[in-house]
């Protein structure tokens, strides 16, 4: 369901319509728990109008959070049916919304902190990147292997490859193969691998032309963007190794 | 060990791990972190400039808070700060990472497309798979840049969530766990960050207490 133009408007000082409910809480000194929703409720569309007085358009998510506290409050005149034999008391029709307030202000919580981290931390300067990395290369975290490695793994390969490629004058049949029927080969040889991935080098059977080559990169490095292979280098200068990343196994970098 | 330790952290221009310092310098993990508190320790007595610091699960070099002014007058900062909206949805997916964009919605109320955009430009967090549900949604995680912008070593100094009341602070300087580090020289001239070792000390102290 598409609501048609959807104003991309940002409500200035607030953040959202939970920022907005959150403030009149606050202003009102009344507790979380206990929301007096029909005065929130009015000063809360008083707001809206006085957004919309401004000359500024509502972004939808006001609108829904409006409608939302006008059933609550809706509900709430209704008087309470006592609730029958054997079955629970009807919840506090606010409930649900205090727990979305709740769990909102647990995060803007820790937003004042990180404001304080992020200043301190300003005060302080790092060298940047060492200068002529052509000389060096730092050691790479936790077995990653970084894109250049790769580069350097592939350039490796390309100068031991080309050995059987004809003269440049002979004719070449137009070959058929696709990246993505290379991607479907090359996914089965490192599933196949398992646990123990598959080397780099593995990936490609030596001598063969530069382009079943460069297509099996292009393959691999899709691959990886997609998520579907995982590229670690346990050593430095050692092996690039490829697992296949199935269902069962998304790992996740947390860091 | 301590001055060739010097100057691994010298051409590093990221943190750097334990593990690579070990293998570097041929020494056992535990030498070199001796050996990495004594030159913190070092740094600090003989009033250098720079200090060590463990950061984004690693160690590197930084120069002292005090000389931030005069570092600026000289060079300009690029990146901008966060706003707000990036600072709160970057919290929410710290603490509740890995995380699709409707979750982060759902939390937030509002559409957040455009400030995960920011985020992810800014290498803050990043996209680590899709979740298994309908449409497959991406989720998202915190980088190392993340710690490192926030000058903390790891996920686990992030804030306790509490509904009220402030949160203590991070390990920003050095590591003050062992206290030889506060000497009377940096007394007045970083009074936020003595702030902050007294903090730490205390935490450290309350978990020494429950380990045992």
């Amino acid at each position: 369901m598409l609501i048609p133009e959807m104003p991309h408007f940002k409500t200035p000082a607030f953040e959202g319509p939970l920022d907005l409910l959150l403030h009149l809480i606050r202003v009102n000194e009344v507790d979380i728990s206990d929301i007096p929703i029909a005065e929130i409720t009015d000063q809360y569309l008083a707001m809206m109008d006085v957004f919309e007085s401004l000359d500024l358009q509502i972004a939808g998510e006001y609108v829904l959070l409006a409608a939302t506290l006008i059933e609550i409050k809706s509900r709430m005149l209704l008087p309470q049916a006592p609730p029958l034999a054997g079955e629970e008391p009807e919840e506090d029709p606010r409930a649900e919304l205090v727990a979305r307030l709740r769990e909102y202000q647990l995060y803007q919580g820790t937003v004042e902190t990180l404001r304080t981290w992020e200043e301190l931390r300003r005060g302080l300067y790092f060298r940047g990147a060492a200068q002529e990395t052509d000389d060096y290369i730092l050691p790479v975290p936790e077995g990653e292997a970084t894109p250049l490695q790769l580069f350097h793994a592939l350039h490796r390969l390309l100068s031991e490859a080309g050995v059987d490629e004809k003269p440049v004058t002979a004719i070449i049949p137009r070959r058929r193969i696709s990246v993505r029927l290379k991607m479907a080969e090359i996914l089965r040889k490192i599933n196949a691998a398992g646990a123990d991935g598959l080397a780099f080098e593995n990936l490609f059977i030596l001598p063969c032309p530069r382009f079943d080559l460069v297509l099996t990169f292009l393959a691999m490095l899709e691959l990886l963007r997609l998520l579907r292979v995982r590229a670690r280098q346990p050593r430095q200068y050692g092996t690039i190794l490829l697992y296949g990343l199935s269902a069962e196994d998304p790992k996740v970098n947390t860091g | 060990m301590i001055a060739a330790l010097e100057c691994l952290l010298f051409v590093a221009g990221e943190p750097l791990l334990l593990t690579d310092l070990a293998r570097a310098l041929q020494a056992e993990e535990i030498d070199v972190e001796v050996a990495l508190r004594t030159l913190q320790g070092e740094l600090s007595e003989r009033g250098s400039g720079l200090q060590l610091l463990q950061i984004a699960g690693g160690w590197q070099l930084s120069t002292r808070p005090e000389y931030s002014e005069t570092i600026a007058r000289m060079l300009s900062r690029g990146a901008n700060k966060l706003t707000r909206a990036g600072m709160e949805t970057l919290a929410i997916v710290a603490y509740r990472q890995p995380i699709t964009a409707p979750e982060l919605e759902a939390v937030r109320g509002v559409s957040s497309g455009g400030v995960l955009k920011t985020l992810l430009e800014r290498r803050l967090i990043q996209e680590a798979g899709r979740k298994e549900t309908l449409g497959r949604p991406i989720l998202y995680t915190t980088t190392p840049d993340f710690l490192h912008y926030f000058g903390i070593s790891d996920l686990s100094q992030l804030p306790i969530l509490e509904s009220d009341g402030p949160v203590p602070a991070p390990v920003t300087a050095e590591d003050a766990a062992d206290g030889r580090l506060e000497g009377p020289d940096d007394e007045s001239s970083d009074l936020d960050l003595a702030a902050v070792e007294t903090k730490t000390v205390e935490v450290d102290a309350a978990s020494d207490s429950e380990a045992i």
